[in-house]
């Protein structure tokens, strides 16, 4: 397939995903669109930690960190006045003198988080194996300890409300499209294979006079970036929300879209996401209880996340990595597939 | 208020802590040391060991027996996870046992919820076991729990100290953990040693639920999350894989907290956890071994 072709297709497929997330919340009910919006989030979040955790291999429990991190910033940047003074009182003046739009804080959430991740990234990503996983496993845990006590800026453990309700699925779409178009040119350029040469032999690549740390540290910063811009969708999204709500409950299920997924492929992740989504809310449905006609099911609260876990293991059992592994998803690939469903017996010609 | 007395009090509270630490890092270590693997699930056999002591109680056999059969089934549930989640992953790169583990601990929650509803159950005591003893005017204070306490943890490391060290499978444990391919050449049941690790670390785990659940008088579906998350600190200040250096990481982080808690200004103490993970990634960072491991590659 060819440069041009390929530009081309790739704008047809964002025109129509433009054209859908304009056209959706006229056509469908609220509900699915609500389901659409949040998965737009959730497929930025975590092809996002796909970047340093499927990438480069080093398997970052904190990402949800910088979501939080996100959120709250966001979050305080774009309260409007008669909210900070009601609910953050005791707001520093300077800081209660910044009111930023949407789009603005979003972006100031997003460059903080990257700040953040040089300053956690730069020592812990020394770390390999479970011992970077526990580690920043304690940098969530030190973020939620901050989020919680610092009542000034955050209301505490309490919900922290106000937080304009601006994200909605045009918003949501067009920041994932982005964050794909943007990841796609990266993880398939020279730096994203350096990305995987430290994944796969560490000594190998740095024979070859790749840098692990800084290589690592790319990946970690902008996974950052997008984790902290995703915060803030959701929580302009959500509108208010604690610190328990970026916690360990939302970081499994994040890993669990991205590893069943495929953790090695920006499409893998995508379609982990999508499957995780739809199957939990079908999930979420049947425990509420339902009725056979001969046979009442009782509720059975809890039971769809047992059955996630349980498809999570299977997984692990026998696909650890993933539905796509390190493959793609792309218009080659689809066309080649189409090509021997319609062409029985004829493999081995298409491209 | 005297200052030695208030000292006394905070000591007898570091080594109360330090013992539930130590039984629940002790396990975790044990497992890592001999699979490589960090298990998330292993603070929810503290869950199952204290909802199982809660059910037998209800079947009205005494409390004593009931803890005993709640620790029992706390073994039995970490055996029957590595069977079914855990060997058929074993040798996996590091990472995809940890999602297992991560996997395995989020099923458990949900059972317990799905069993026993999201809110905390009430953990009856027999009169016995809530006294409180006084001393100097109440300036000294314990209970009957925290002397239990510490006197099972004594009585179960003695038990374990004596099994590793004097007997075939406890020594047979000890190889693995040195090197699993070399036990397996010698002609170890590396199987049967696993299963047997497990259910002492589980056990373990279950005995530190039920003493847990009796300080703090409820049982909950996530009240393992906490005491493993200090577990992995105490168990990496030691040296992760190091059951000495669990029991020495699990007294030191105690004492850690209550000296936080006791002697620094009340602004700080809000921050405890923060700082107790801080600790771990400065360890991490600089002592990655921990205080009582040998050298092993994991930094750069």
């Amino acid at each position: 397939m060819n440069g041009s072709r390929r530009i081309l297709l790739v704008g047809v497929a964002i025109a129509v995903m433009a054209a859908f997330s304009f056209t959706a919340p006229a056509m469908m009910n609220d509900y699915f669109v609500r389901i659409i919006t949040v998965m737009c989030i959730n497929a930025m979040l975590v092809i996002s930690m796909g970047l340093a955790n499927g990438f480069t291999g080093v398997f970052s429990l904190g990402h949800m960190g910088f979501v939080a991190v996100g959120a709250y910033v966001s979050g305080v940047l774009a309260l409007s006045d008669q909210a900070k003074a009601s609910y953050l009182p005791d707001l520093p003046g300077w800081i209660a003198a910044i009111h930023l739009g949407y789009l603005s804080s979003t972006l100031v959430a997003a460059l903080v988080c990257v700040v953040l991740a040089f300053l956690v990234g730069a020592p812990l990503l020394r770390l390999s194996g479970h011992f970077v996983s526990v580690a920043t496993l304690g940098f969530l845990i030190i973020v939620n300890v901050v989020l919680v006590n610092a009542d000034d800026y955050t209301r505490g453990a309490r919900t922290f409300t106000g937080v304009p309700l601006q994200t909605n699925l045009p918003w949501a779409m067009g920041w994932l499209l982005l964050s794909l178009v943007i990841l796609a040119r990266v993880v398939y350029s020279p730096k994203g294979r350096a990305w995987r040469a430290v994944r796969e032999d560490t000594i190998a690549a740095q024979a070859i006079g790749i840098d692990v740390l800084p290589t690592r540290l790319s990946a970690f910063v902008i996974g950052a970036f997008f984790a902290g811009a995703g915060g803030s969708l959701y929580g302009h999204y959500l509108g208010s929300f604690s610190p328990s709500s970026f916690y360990f409950a939302y970081t499994f299920s994040l890993i669990s879209m991205l590893v069943i997924g495929g953790m090695q492929s920006l499409t893998g992740a995508l379609i982990g996401v999508i499957l995780v989504s739809v199957l939990s809310e079908l999930l979420r449905n049947l425990e509420r209880g339902f009725d056979l006609g001969f046979v009442t099911v009782p509720p059975l609260y809890g039971a769809s996340q047992i059955a996630l876990g349980v498809i999570f293991i299977l997984i692990m059992i026998f696909r650890p990595s993933g539905i796509m592994g390190d493959l793609e998803l792309s218009f080659g690939r689809i066309a080649a597939l189409l090509h021997t469903l319609l062409h029985k017996g004829q493999k081995g010609t298409n491209t | 208020m005297n200052l030695g007395l208030y000292i006394t009090q905070q000591v007898i509270n570091a080594i109360a802590l330090g013992s539930l630490y130590a039984l629940v890092a002790i396990g975790l270590s044990m497992i890592f040391g001999i699979l490589r693997m960090a298990n998330f699930a292993h603070g929810d056999m503290m869950m199952v060991g204290g909802f199982g002591t809660l059910v037998l109680q209800a079947t009205g056999i005494g409390f004593g027996w009931a803890a005993v059969g709640g620790i029992a089934i706390g073994a039995l549930c970490g055996v029957i996870v590595e069977r079914v989640a855990y060997r058929p992953v074993r040798g996996s790169p590091e990472v995809t046992l940890l999602l297992t583990s991560f996997a395995v601990t989020y099923i458990l929650e949900n059972l317990g919820i799905l069993i026993f509803t999201s809110s905390a159950h009430n953990f009856p005591l027999p009169d016995w076991m809530d006294n409180a003893f006084q001393f100097s005017d109440g300036q000294i204070t314990f209970t009957q729990i925290n002397i239990l306490t510490v006197v099972l943890t004594a009585v179960a490391l003695a038990g374990l100290g004596w099994f590793v060290t004097r007997t075939d499978l406890g020594l047979g444990m000890r190889a693995a953990a040195e090197d699993m391919g070399a036990a397996h050449l010698v002609g170890l049941d590396v199987n049967r040693l696993i299963i047997v690790a497990f259910a002492i670390a589980s056990g373990f785990a279950g005995l530190g639920g039920v003493l847990w659940a009796a300080q703090s008088g409820v049982v909950s579906y996530s009240m393992g999350f906490t005491p493993l998350l200090k577990a992995f600190v105490a168990a990496i200040i030691g040296g992760f894989g190091s059951i000495a250096g669990a029991l020495l990481g699990g007294y030191l982080l105690g004492a850690l907290e209550i000296l936080i808690v006791a002697f620094l200004p009340a602004e700080v103490s809000p921050y405890r956890d923060a700082i107790v993970f801080a600790l771990l990634i400065a360890f991490l960072l600089f002592r990655p071994n921990g205080l009582l491991k040998r050298a092993q590659e994991v930094k750069l």
